[in-house]
C-alpha cells in the first residue's frame, strides 16, 4: 500500500471538458487505473443487517446495559420491579379467572399453567413493544452516527430477556412446589419454544419498529395487536375450549399457525404438564404446528430484516 | 496530468445529490382527502440540498468544506460517514469512517463518565480492547479526572463536550470527519483540540473539515471545497476558497 506523505496536489485537474457540468470534478473515470486495492471500497451506511450487531456484541452488551440502567434509574427498587409486577398480574388473573370463574376445578395446578402462559406473553410484549420503539426513542443516535441500527431493537429483546429470567425463576418454584418431572426433551421444547418467540418478537419489532420511524401511529397499532395478543393464545383458557367452539377445520388451523399460540403451548408442556397427573390432552398435531411456528417466526424476521432495510437509509432524515 | 492512485483515494464522492421531502402534514385524514382528490404533490414539496457533487478525496489528505449556513456541508457528511443514504449517484469510502459530529450524541445523562466513555468508544468503533488502553489518555485529555464516577448529567455543557470530544478523537478511524469543532470548550482546551486535530492529520489520516472560522480552516488545510446552495462552486487551493467565500460575503 502507497502511503502519501503529506497533502496531495489537489485542484487543477485536466480533462474538464469531459463533465462540463462538474467544472471541479475529480473522478475522471478515463484516467482511472483499475487495481484489486478498489475492493475494499464500500458505500458507507450499507452494513451487513443483522449479521453486523453480531460482530459488535460488545456494544450490543453496552446498549442493553444503558437501557437497563436508564429504565431503573432513581428507583429504590430496581430490577425487584421485575418479579413485582409479574407477581402482582398473576395475583390478579389468578383469583378472578382461577378462583371466582372457577377455572381451578377445571385444570390442573392451574397457577402454573396460567404463569406459563403469562410469562410468554410478557416477554414478547415488552420485546415487542421496546423494539417498535427503540429507533425513535434512540434518535438522537441514529439522527447523527452511522451503526447498524438493527442494534436498537436486538437490544430490546435483550433488555426484555433480562425481565424473562427472574419470571422464569419465580415459576420454577411454583413448578417444584406442585412436583414437577420434567424431561429433557421437554426442557428442551422449553428452550426452543423462547427461541422461537424471541425470532418472532424481534421480526415484528424490526418491522414496526422501521414503519414507526415514518408514523408514529404504529406504535399504537403495535399496542393494541398486543392487546389483542394475550387473548388470542390459551393463556387464561385451555386449547381445547377453542376448538370446541371453532371445531378443527380451517379457523383452527388458522389459530394455531401463531407462533404465540405455540410459544404458550410448548411452555404449557415444559412447566405444566409435567406438574399434572398427565391426563390432560394435548393438541395431536402439535409437532406439526410447532414446525409452522417456527417457519413462520424465521419467515418474519427475514421479512423484518427486509423492511428493515428498506427504511434504513431514511431513518436519519425522518427523526 | 498524472494517472490518479487509486490506492490513495479514501473517499469518492460521483455526482451525488440529496432531496430532502418536507411533509406538510402527517394527519390521516389530510392525507387520504387529498389523495383522494389527486392532489398528493400538494401534501410534500422536494427539497434539494445537494446537486451533483462530485469530489475525491485521498489518503493523508485534509479538505475544509466550507459555505453559508444551509448550504449542504452536514449533510454531505452525513452521506459520507452513513448516517444516511444518497438519492442519486454514488459514494464510496476505504476503511473506517468517525466523526466529531455531535460528539455528545452517544452520551446517556444517567450514565457516569466512565461508563459513558465505553460506551460511545464502542459506539464510535473501538473495540473493548482499544478503549481499556485508550482510557487514561481519553480522561487525561477531558481532564475532568475528579468527576469521572458522577453521573454526566451533573457536568457542566463545556465538561460534558470535553468528554464527548475526548473519546471522539481517540478513536482511531481512517477517516475523520469534523463538524463545527470550535463549538467546544474553553480556550486552551480548543487548542488541545486543534493540536489532536493536526497530529491526526500528520498521521495521515483522512480529515474533512467544515468550519465557518476561515482563518483557522486555512492554517489547517491547503485544499477548500465551497458548497453554495447544494451545489459544489469551488474545489482548489484553500486560499481561493477563503478568498471567494469573502467576495461572495461582500455581495
Ligand atoms: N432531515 C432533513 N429534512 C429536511 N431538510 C433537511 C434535513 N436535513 C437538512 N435539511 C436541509 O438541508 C439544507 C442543508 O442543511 P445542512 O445541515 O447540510 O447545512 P450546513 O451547510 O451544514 O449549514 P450550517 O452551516 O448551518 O451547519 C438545509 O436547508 C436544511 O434545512
Ligand atoms: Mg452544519
Amino acid at each position: 500500500m502507497v502511503v502519501s506523505s503529506g497533502p496531495r496536489q489537489t485542484g487543477g485537474h485536466g480533462d474538464r471538458g469531459a463533465s462540463p457540468s462538474h467544472p471541479t470534478a475529480h473522478l475522471d473515470k478515463a484516467n482511472i487505473t483499475p487495481m484489486s486495492d478498489t475492493a475494499i471500497f464500500q458505500a458507507p451506511g450499507t452494513g451487513g443487517g443483522l449479521l453486523d450487531v453480531f460482530h459488535r456484541r460488545y456494544l450490543l452488551r453496552l446498549l442493553v446495559h444503558k437501557e437497563l440502567k436508564a429504565r431503573y434509574h432513581g428507583s429504590v427498587l430496581g430490577m425487584l420491579w421485575s418479579y413485582i409486577k409479574p407477581a402482582v398480574q398473576f395475583g390478579v388473573f389468578y383469583f378472578v379467572i382461577g378462583v371466582f370463574f372457577k377455572m381451578n376445578n377445571a385444570v390442573d395446578s392451574y397457577a402454573v399453567y396460567l404463569f406459563s402462559g403469562i410469562i410468554a406473553m410478557n416477554f414478547f410484549s415488552e420485546a415487542f413493544g421496546n423494539a417498535t420503539r427503540s429507533i425513535t426513542g434512540n434518535w438522537a443516535l441514529v439522527k447523527k452516527i452511522y451503526l447498524p441500527r438493527e442494534l436498537f431493537p436486538v437490544a430490546s429483546v435483550f433488555v426484555s430477556f433480562t425481565h424473562f429470567i427472574p419470571q422464569v425463576l419465580v415459576l420454577l418454584v411454583g413448578c417444584l412446589v406442585t412436583g414437577w418431572h420434567p424431561t429433557v426433551w421437554q426442557l428442551l421444547a422449553g428452550v426452543g419454544g423462547f427461541l422461537v418467540l424471541a425470532v418472532f418478537a424481534l421480526g415484528l419489532g424490526l418491522i414496526f419498529g422501521a414503519l414507526n420511524v415514518v408514523f408514529r401511529d404504529f406504535e399504537n397499532v403495535v399496542d393494541l395487536i398486543l392487546m389483542v395478543a394475550t387473548w388470542a393464545s390459551p393463556v387464561i383458557y385451555t386449547w381445547t375450549a377453542v376448538r370446541d367452539a371453532l371445531g378443527d377445520g380451517p379457523l383452527w388451523w388458522l389459530y394455531q399457525c401463531n407462533p404465540l399460540t405455540n410459544v404458550v403451548e410448548i411452555f404449557h408442556w415444559t412447566f405444566w404438564y409435567p406438574t399434572t397427573d398427565g391426563r390432560a390432552p394435548m393438541p395431536t398435531q402439535m409437532p406439526t404446528f410447532v414446525a409452522i411456528a417456527a417457519g413462520v417466526s424465521v419467515v418474519v424476521l427475514g421479512i423484518g430484516q427486509l423492511v428493515f432495510r428498506r427504511f434504513d437509509g431514511r431513518f436519519a432524515q425522518e427523526l | 496530468m498524472g494517472q490518479r492512485q487509486l490506492d490513495q483515494d479514501r473517499i469518492r464522492i460521483d455526482r451525488v445529490s440529496k432531496h430532502f421531502t418536507l411533509r406538510h402534514t402527517r394527519a390521516v385524514k389530510e392525507i387520504v382527502v387529498k389523495g383522494l382528490q389527486g392532489r398528493r404533490k400538494e401534501l410534500s414539496e422536494q427539497f434539494t440540498a445537494l446537486r451533483d457533487v462530485s469530489l475525491t478525496v485521498g489518503e493523508g489528505e485534509a479538505i475544509a468544506l466550507l459555505g453559508r449556513n444551509g448550504s449542504g456541508k452536514s449533510t454531505l457528511l452525513k452521506l459520507i460517514s452513513g448516517v444516511m443514504g444518497a438519492d442519486e449517484g454514488s459514494i464510496a469510502v476505504r476503511g473506517n469512517v468517525a466523526g466529531l459530529i455531535d460528539v455528545g450524541a452517544g452520551f446517556h445523562p444517567d450514565l457516569t463518565g466512565r461508563e459513558n466513555i465505553f460506551l460511545n468508544g464502542a459506539i464510535l468503533g473501538m473495540s473493548e480492547a482499544k478503549i481499556h488502553q485508550e482510557f487514561d489518555r481519553i480522561v487525561a485529555f477531558s481532564e475532568i479526572e475528579e468527576f469521572i464516577d458522577t453521573e454526566v448529567k451533573f457536568y457542566s455543557s463545556g465538561m460534558f463536550l470535553r468528554l464527548a470530544f475526548a473519546v471522539a478523537v481517540h478513536t482511531d478511524p481512517d477517516i475523520f470527519l469534523v463538524d463545527e469543532i470550535l463549538a467546544v470548550g474553553d480556550e486552551p482546551f480548543q487548542h488541545k483540540c486543534l493540536d489532536r486535530i493536526r497530529e491526526l492529520r500528520d498521521e495521515g489520516k483522512c480529515l474533512v473539515i467544515v468550519s465557518h472560522d476561515l482563518d483557522m480552516v486555512s492554517r489547517f488545510t491547503d485544499r477548500g471545497v465551497v458548497l453554495d446552495k447544494g451545489r459544489m462552486v469551488h474545489d482548489g487551493p484553500i486560499d481561493e476558497a477563503v478568498a471567494l467565500l469573502r467576495r461572495r460575503a461582500e455581495g
